[in-house]
């Protein structure tokens, strides 16, 4: 049987509000608490509960970045992944980039299903899978609130602005996660401590065939607008006539 | 000198509100042609709105059964193939497109801009990252095809002009059939649609329960506005996702905006920072929603929204 695969990515905590550097090189994110993207942390749920239903056999849990992103694979692997792979690179790299270097593994691997993020919470970007899936030229259902398996088929109802979708794919494919798929689960201190002994494997860029070549160039990080302060009202009849102030009732 | 294709978004009969959107943002890339894709079964009604929006230079219309359902994995190599002679590819950065532009990039071997909010010139973007804690400036190379989306809260659509000439294009690249479409389900109903409303009431975790949340539908409706909801509520299963306001949800721009029982996280406020008037009512005088506010009401939702609907309605407004 099979694996399902999923990828990861180390954030800053969803929780901790993150501030442009005062120089605008980026932003300040030294000594902040940092986690698995929360998109990533379903994806990995909606892995485990196909394990666990015996759909697939193993999980897999992949990441790309510096060394201490192997503290996420480690929560990952604590959470119930069965292994982890850690494709060794700089934290920037462009999505495209980062798409290859999940293909690559995707092809060591010959996953049945690979189940990522839909976005991550940092920049916001939301197009490796949808890049992963074309470059493997196979199906994506993107935005996933539900996911079944059966056989050598998915069926996924996605989250869209009209509504829901419902697609059916055949696998293998990618599926990228939306809040309401499921509710991670916590995790218990025991299995923590059994994480330690799990495999974690190493992969350079270049074993994997993949450059780290860039196409963008970032100039600044700058602080949004604010918007000018605004009025407190004391009863509702005085939020009425200042909406009427405003002409924003006619 | 830029040539901009645009991919147009529709529902099978109509052209998306979006794509009027896109087309805005192109405007600003000065291009010498801006031509908008139409793929689609039948189609030629989509196509003829879409030439007659303003600044359009052409529209290119895919007629084909297989566009009849927008499936990514179907339609990228299509868009890839009509993309050749253009220096841009633009799209919203609704789900539509969220999920098509990626995969048309990858295809092409090229990055992607996502949620374009001003174009600072033909290579130079500037986007939010950090759930709208920052912009970034950002430089696409100029050798290569930029693909972008288009953060539509940025942007009013084109007004109508001259029509442009429509070329119908056959294409011969192969699709893919291992992705199907099973089903759609609408989810609004009767109240005006999120993305494109003039007004949204949302609710927050206050409302306390699915019930509670009728309380916010009552006053969406007495303002014939659409109903919408911070995360908290989305994930305290009072409504479906796809009413999510927020950073991870919806990013909208009404002309009125009333956050009711929504404290304002910071993913909550880069949904609505565009929004011309931002009402809030919450009991918590601390509540970030409150710096955002332009008029804010300290009270307790459950007597001041009742009174709010009584007088509104007294008044007939809509």
């Amino acid at each position: 049987m099979q694996s399902v695969m999923v990828g990861i990515k180390r954030v800053v905590d969803y929780n901790v509000r993150v501030r442009v550097k005062p120089d605008g090189s980026g932003m300040a994110t030294e000594g902040l608490k940092m986690s698995i993207n929360p998109f990533d942390e379903i994806a990995l749920e909606a892995a485990l509960r196909l394990r666990e239903s015996g759909a697939f056999a193993h999980v897999v849990l992949v990441t790309v970045g510096p060394p201490e992103t192997e503290q996420q694979l480690r929560s990952g692997l604590a959470m119930g992944a069965d292994r982890a792979i850690r494709i060794d690179a700089p934290f920037d790299l462009e999505p495209l980039t980062v798409a290859r270097a999940l293909h690559a593994v995707v092809l060591r691997e010959q996953p049945g299903l690979v189940v990522l993020g839909k976005q991550a919470v940092d920049d916001d970007h939301g197009q490796t899978g949808q890049m992963l899936a074309a470059l493997w030229g196979r199906p994506q259902a993107t935005f996933a609130s539900a996911l079944a398996v059966t056989g050598a088929l998915a069926t996924v109802t996605r989250e869209i602005d009209a509504g829901l979708e419902t697609l059916e794919v055949d696998l293998p494919a990618v599926v990228t996660t939306d809040l309401r798929l499921n509710q991670p689960r916590y995790v218990k201190l025991p299995e923590l401590l059994k994480a330690k002994s799990k495999p974690l494997a190493v992969l350079s860029l270049a074993e994997l065939g993949v450059e780290a070549a860039r196409q963008f160039t970032v100039r600044e990080f700058t602080a949004p607008p604010v918007r000018a302060a605004g009025v407190q009202v004391n009863s509702v009849a005085e939020l009425v006539a200042a909406l009427d102030a405003r002409g924003v009732l006619s | 000198m830029n040539r901009v294709l645009v991919v147009a978004e529709h529902d099978g009969t109509r052209l998306a509100p979006a794509t009027a959107k896109c087309v805005r943002c192109a405007l600003d890339l000065e291009p010498e042609a801006l031509v908008v894709a139409v793929l689609a079964r039948g189609g030629a009604e989509i196509a003829a709105r879409a030439a007659r929006l303003a600044g359009v230079t052409g529209v290119l219309l895919v007629d084909a059964p297989h566009n009849a359902v927008p499936l990514a994995a179907v339609l990228a190599p299509q868009v890839a193939g009509l993309a050749a002679d253009f220096t841009h590819l633009m799209g919203p950065s609704s789900t539509f497109g969220k999920d098509l532009l990626p995969r048309i990039a990858a295809l092409l071997g090229v990055g992607q801009i996502s949620d374009v909010l001003a174009v600072l010139g033909s290579h130079r973007f500037r986007r939010p990252v950090h759930a709208g804690n920052a912009l970034v400036t950002v430089d696409a190379d100029p050798q290569r095809l930029v693909v972008a989306t288009v953060r539509l809260a940025s942007y009013a659509g084109v007004g109508e002009g001259p029509a442009a000439p429509i070329e119908q294009r056959t294409l011969d690249v192969a699709l893919p059939d291992h992705t199907r479409f099973v089903a759609r389900r609408e989810g609004g109903g009767a109240r005006p649609e999120l993305m494109t409303a003039r007004r949204v009431v949302s609710g927050g975790r206050a409302l306390g329960s699915a019930d509670g949340f009728q309380l916010v539908a009552e006053l969406a409706d007495v303002l014939g506005a659409a109903l919408g909801a911070s995360r908290a509520a989305v994930d305290s299963g009072f409504v479906a996702n796809d009413l999510q306001v927020g950073q991870t949800g919806k990013i909208i721009a009404p002309e009125l905006y009333v956050a009711v029982g929504i404290s304002g996280a910071i993913q909550h406020l880069t949904g609505i920072k565009d929004a011309r008037t931002i009402v809030a009512i919450n009991k918590d005088p601390e509540a970030p929603i409150f710096e955002v506010a332009d008029v804010g009401l300290v009270a307790d939702l459950f007597k001041a929204v009742p009174e709010l609907i009584s007088a509104l309605r007294a008044r007939g407004t809509r």
